[in-house]
């Protein structure tokens, strides 16, 4: 009976996901073969499309390292500083009773749920007013700011499902606020951390607008700017290469869920309560 | 350490838990806080412990005012109702954390450690992760950790009450038993009277934010200050009648019972009778009814007795007594130990 229905359960998952995995599959497979002209079956096996792994694919772009190095820099970044604020602010509205704590919880609510794209311009104008626009920095600044809700929101849930006994205990056991918080409260809240920084790293490994709107210059392209380039520049798209610069940037987001799924539900077990 | 709360005010918001309320622990004492849920227990005891600020009144441990020490300054252990182990530290490291944070020598930690939970008898268990022990050793923990730091006043809110039957039984005389070998002076809140009675040499009955009556578990139960205190403590509890006073206490269809000696009373009143005051097996003034309920107890059953009023009478007769439902019986009270209330509910 338990099996019956987990079959079916199985049957319907598959089926549901079939496309996607087909989409993968030809993914890969066209980046390294070349298929008939006008059909889909690849013909002649060729590593070609691999050609930016080695050498500059055009004069004017920078390497695809240099690229990669980039946008690693660019999620680690967003990740590390959306998790600092993150773990600081929702013990603060988790546990704190400060002025003005319902209208910080209120605004966190709306911010999240704000289509954050309909600020682009008024970010644009501050960044270049303040010496950021076209650099790195910036689109990091910004993109963990508007990561910023999500992942308070997600450590509050966290904070809130630890007991109040813990932290009223280790005062009573002569703690400062400060020292329970750091070695009796955060090891509570780790496994929401671990989400944490997990998703908000791939939320900044496939970041594109932001990158793309305020920093569009050589020096801080990231891959999905770069895959952006190489299909809108050109005159004849190459879309071999295109599939292949695809399947590398999409490998270490696979490798990463791949290696922390476990970490990566955790989101959705601690952090539900409000 | 001797403990004096004196005009003790606690409000949350615009509520005000308790007002002026005074309550002094003798050093060495133990003292139980006894209420139903709600009354104001827990906050008296977070009062004193420093979690949550007073708002009216004064604190004293020994002759130090504490009023206003934080948390971490006072010299206070407690043990809460859930234990709030660390769930990520070792048994030992839990145990250890109070010293930790007072910077002492790893190894002195250690020997205390080890001596503590020899106290509590976990000293097999101190590599463990508190998700690994049961309700009982978790316990031990807590009261171990409480205990470390040789604190003056030890607080235990609750601390049976998520312990099966047995072990409750077990903690109960071993929580006296370390209690009386540190000669610590112990404040134990509780909604259980039989804890209460049994662990503590005196009792605190709180009622909506206020004691209703403080002295010994025996005073306590032979002279209930009020109808409130005489129906908290007692199980089987005890039974109120109707009554009304001129010659005799008449309860109405023939039944009464003479006046007490030397006391006036007047009009309507409540009477209290424990049920191991009227019987079978007891002289004294008879009062007649009809048998309606008996529940078997074993050593003794607890029978049920309506009056031709309809009030409810409970007595206690010794098994083997042969009695019957629906048998007309007509038994003797005890008038010394008969309780009076007066229409406000204080005893006369
Ligand atoms: N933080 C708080 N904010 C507002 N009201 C509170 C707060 N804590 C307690 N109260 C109120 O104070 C009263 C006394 O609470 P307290 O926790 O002391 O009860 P208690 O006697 O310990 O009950 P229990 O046996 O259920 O633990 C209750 O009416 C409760 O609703
Ligand atoms: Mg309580």
């Amino acid at each position: 009976m338990r099996s019956r229905s987990n079959l079916f359960l199985i049957a319907i998952l598959a089926l549901i996901s079939t496309p996607l995995v087909i989409m993968y599959v030809f993914q890969l497979i066209d980046s390294v073969s070349r298929p008939a002209l006008g059909g889909f079956l690849p013909q002649t096996w060729e590593l070609g499309n691999w050609r930016f792994l080695w050498e500059t694919i055009d004069s004017a772009r920078p390497s695809i390292w240099r690229v990669t190095f980039n946008t690693f820099v660019f999620a680690a970044s967003t990740a590390l500083l959306v998790c600092a604020f993150s773990i600081t602010a929702a013990y603060a509205l988790s546990r704190l009773n400060f002025p003005a704590r319902r209208f910080f919880l209120a605004g966190l609510i709306m911010l999240h749920a704000f289509p954050t794209i309909t600020l682009i311009i008024a970010i644009f104008i501050v960044l270049q007013f303040l010496g950021l626009y076209d650099s790195l920095i910036g689109v990091i600044l910004v993109k963990a700011a508007l990561e910023l809700p999500f992942g308070i929101w997600i450590m509050k849930g966290f904070y809130d499902s630890v007991p109040w006994e813990i932290e009223m205990a280790g005062v009573q056991d002569g703690a400062s606020r400060f020292r329970v918080w750091r070695e009796l409260i955060l090891p509570q809240v780790k496994p929401g951390l671990a989400a944490l920084l997990i998703f908000s790293f791939l939320a900044g490994w496939s970041e594109f607008i932001l990158p793309l709107v305020l920093a569009p210059g050589a020096d801080a392209q990231v891959l999905a700017t770069y895959m952006n380039a190489v299909i809108a520049d050109d005159m004849r798209p190459d879309y071999g290469l295109f599939k292949a610069i695809g399947v590398f940037y999409a490998l270490p987001v696979i490798a990463v869920y791949l290696l922390f799924q476990k970490q990566l539900m955790n989101i959705y077990g601690g952090g539900t309560k409000g | 350490m001797r403990i004096h709360l004196q005009n003790f005010k606690k409000t949350f918001g615009d509520t005000t838990v308790i007002e002026d309320m005074n309550l002094t622990v003798e050093d060495g004492e133990m003292i139980a806080l006894l209420g139903p849920s709600g009354c104001g227990k827990s906050t008296t005891l977070f009062a004193i412990s420093g979690i949550h600020k007073i708002n009216g009144g004064t604190l004293h441990f020994g002759d130090k005012d504490v009023t206003n020490l934080p948390a971490q300054e006072r010299s206070v252990g407690v043990v809460f109702q859930n234990y709030a182990l660390y769930p990520h530290m070792s048994v030992a490291q839990n145990i250890g954390f109070p010293l930790k944070v007072q910077k002492l020598k790893t190894a002195e930690i250690n020997a205390r450690v080890g001596e503590i939970a020899e106290l509590v008898q976990i000293g097999n268990l101190l590599d463990r992760k508190p998700m690994q022990l049961s309700g009982g050793q978790q316990q031990r923990v807590a009261l171990a950790r409480a205990l470390i730091r040789k604190p003056d006043v030890l607080l235990l809110d609750e601390p049976l009450a998520n312990l099966d039957a047995k072990l409750r039984l077990e903690m109960r005389s071993e929580i006296r038993r370390l209690q009386r070998e540190t000669g610590i002076t112990a404040i134990l809140v509780t909604h259980d009277q039989i804890e209460a009675m049994s662990m503590c040499d005196r009792i605190a009955l709180m009622k909506d934010g206020r004691i209703e009556q403080i002295s010994t578990p025996t005073q306590m139960y032979e002279s209930p200050a009020s109808h409130y205190v005489a129906s908290f403590l007692g199980n089987p509890p005890i039974s109120f009648l109707q009554a009304k006073a001129d010659a005799s206490l008449d309860l109405g269809h023939g039944n009464a019972l003479p006046l007490p000696i030397g006391k006036a009373v007047q009009g309507e009143l409540t009477l209290g009778i424990r049920p191991e005051h009227f019987g079978p097996q007891h002289d004294g003034p008879k009062i007649s009814g009809q048998i309606s309920f008996i529940e078997p107890q074993g050593r003794e059953d607890l029978i049920d007795v309506m009056l031709p009023c309809g009030q409810k009478l409970r007595a206690i007769a010794p098994s083997g007594h042969g009695l019957k439902l629906e048998q007309d019986i007509s038994w003797g009270t005890q008038m010394d130990r008969l309780h009076i209330f007066g229409a406000d509910g204080t005893r006369l």
